[in-house]
């Protein structure tokens, strides 16, 4: 019998991440109420140590660990680094809307920081069991905080609806994983790939199991026809809580997909290319015309991501390192685009109004010319208008679709983006050019305004200045 | 001796029943989450078939993951669904209409 050594060290973020969860679960269960205020101070510290705890491991060796079910590459540091990071601008943001409302309890900061373990461990699967556990963690923390606002009818329905959703995709997954198990033999990402390499399996019950592979990663990416409960979860559940789930699991999700169809299956490239293209052109086409037909400006926002999922789709669907890396620029500069456009909604929002139809917005310019200029470079941002950033992350994924000439998807992509253009821009005629409702003023706190406007500046100095992020993009996948 | 076609062939049969449950059933919540269990039962049934027929006991390791997680996911579903029903005093699925557009 031989026994191997287990390299903890490769799991340390964890480790700590699960500690602190730890420690907070018994500082909101001991302090009740009056837990809150600590439990989200403790929460910041978790955030930002997990980020110097990976920040600190950059440099250090990576590899499988825990029986090759667990690796640590340059992926995985990217995405936990930037996970982390945005995780402490969403908890900042988080505390005067929740404040406002009376929501203001410790569970939320234990659930977020339980979810953002269940995401560090679907980043660095390299397992099927190891996945599967890692995006049951952070599903299942997502579900109870979308119905964290237990005396609203709306926030329970999209709680429901993401619940049924949700488990339908994980059965999926698991049905493909266990067809996948069956022809290959393993259950190890590695594993996996190997046996597909050696040859001699069945092809049609592969790609069988991979049909539903890939319908459980649309499903949880949001990507159409499986986006049905995208715009109610975003829409039904509290701004706060939408904003948790509009930014780092999609960045989770995307790393799952990268684990299962690049790092396990790369060599069946050829089936999951053609689902893929499918996906990400309808996702394209209907995010982007059913949002103009939006008033409510965090549904507008849902559809949006479908469509920017689309377009992560786009560069991981070109099977190569410059499309993986153009996807990964993708999804981080979507991921900070989103958390500034619902910040800016957060920021809006007092007690009594939520600042979530697009007409809420109406003369922000003349209130506050400086947050309309933030709105401003964020929508600007999301329609792919340069110099923002946006535009480098559509230009990247769009090259590499057209290096794999696929002049037609590229085609539609151009024409759609430009079509989504329209419905950004009424936000921004909106809150310049009509006339203010009423003469409220912003009541967001210094830190959050600060946080906020940081927030917008750094999209625009990404895409001023996105070249060392595409750098470090593409050495992950080099 | 029963094959190993046979127990896939009765999982496939498990789990298109459930998803069609989920589809079809416009009437009861609880009949939703009864799919759900329906539908990981069958998914352990292939893992289960799959690891005696070649030999490999991870895939029974998989199954005992996929019971405790079912479990704790029942927990939340059901715990969901006390809240919704306090709020709208209704399980009926069609009445789950009020997020639209």
């Amino acid at each position: 019998m031989m026994f191997e050594v287990i390299n903890m060290s490769f799991a340390l973020p964890e480790m700590f991440l699960l500690g602190m969860a730890g420690v907070i679960l018994m500082v909101v269960a001991f302090m009740g109420q009056k837990g809150a205020g600590a439990a989200y101070w403790l929460s910041q510290v978790t955030m930002i140590g997990t980020a110097y705890i990976v920040y600190d491991s950059v440099t250090g060796m990576g590899g499988l660990t825990f029986s090759d079910s667990y690796i640590k590459d340059t992926l995985s540091d990217v995405l936990k680094l930037t996970v982390s990071i945005v995780n402490v601008a969403v908890l900042l943001y988080s505390v005067s809307y929740l404040k406002a409302r009376e929501l203001f309890k410790g569970e939320y900061y234990v659930l977020a920081v339980f979810s953002t373990l269940g995401m560090f461990v679907m980043i660095s699967a390299h397992h099927f069991l190891t996945l599967y556990l890692g995006l049951e963690l952070m599903s299942l923390c997502l579900y109870a905080m979308v119905a964290m606002h237990r005396d609203s009818g709306v926030a329970t329905e999209a709680a429901m609806k993401y619940f049924i959703l949700g488990a339908l995709a994980s059965g999926m997954l698991l049905y493909g994983m266990s067809i996948i198990y069956g022809v290959t033999g393993s259950l190890s990402l590695s594993g996996v790939s190997e046996a597909i390499q050696t040859g001699g399996l069945n092809d049609t019950v592969m790609s069988f199991g991979l049909v539903f592979l890939v319908i459980g990663v649309a499903f949880k990416l949001g990507a159409v026809p499986f986006h049905m409960w995208l715009p109610d979860v975003y829409h039904g559940a509290p701004t706060a809580v939408t904003l948790f789930i509009a930014t780092t699991p999609k960045i989770a999700a995307f790393a799952m997909m990268i684990r299962l169809l690049v790092d396990g299956l790369a060599d069946i490239q050829q089936y999951w290319q053609d689902m893929l293209i499918m996906l990400s052109v309808l996702s394209i086409i209907v995010g982007n015309i059913v949002a103009i037909a939006q008033t409510n400006l965090k549904r507008m926002l849902a559809y949006s991501t479908i469509s920017h999922v689309g377009f992560i789709l786009l560069g991981v669907l070109s099977a190569n390192s410059e499309g993986y890396a153009a996807s990964m620029f993708y999804a981080i500069t979507y991921t900070i685009m989103t958390l500034a456009a619902f910040g800016m909604i957060i920021l809006m929002s007092r007690r009594g109004f939520e600042a979530e139809n697009i007409e809420d917005f109406k003369g922000l310019g003349k209130k506050s010319p400086w947050y309309a200029l933030m709105m401003l470079i964020v929508m600007f941002s999301m329609a792919g208008i340069p110099p923002m950033v946006g535009f480098y992350a559509k230009l990247a994924v769009i090259k590499s679709i057209i290096d794999v000439e696929l002049m037609s998807v590229a085609i539609v992509a151009v024409l759609m983006s430009v079509i989504g253009a329209f419905y950004y821009l009424r936000v921004i005629k909106v809150m310049i050019f009509d006339e203010p409702a009423d003469t409220e003023v912003l009541h967001a706190p210094a830190d959050m305004r600060v946080v906020v406007s940081a927030n917008a500046l750094g999209v625009l100095a990404l895409g001023l200045f996105p070249g060392s992020l595409m750098a470090i993009c593409a050495t992950v996948f080099s | 001796m029963i094959a190993l076609s046979d127990f896939l062939i009765l999982g496939a049969l498990l789990f298109s029943l459930s998803v069609l449950g989920i589809f079809i059933n416009r009437k009861n919540i609880i009949i939703l989450l009864m799919c759900i269990e329906l539908m990981l039962l069958a998914v352990n049934l292939n893992f289960i078939a799959f690891s005696h027929f070649s030999g490999d006991i991870a895939g029974q390791i998989f199954v005992f993951f996929i019971l405790t997680v079912a479990a704790a996911e029942a927990a939340i579903g059901l715990a969901i669904l006390v809240v919704l029903f306090r709020n709208l005093s209704t399980i009926n699925v069609s009445d789950l209409d009020h997020l639209k557009g």
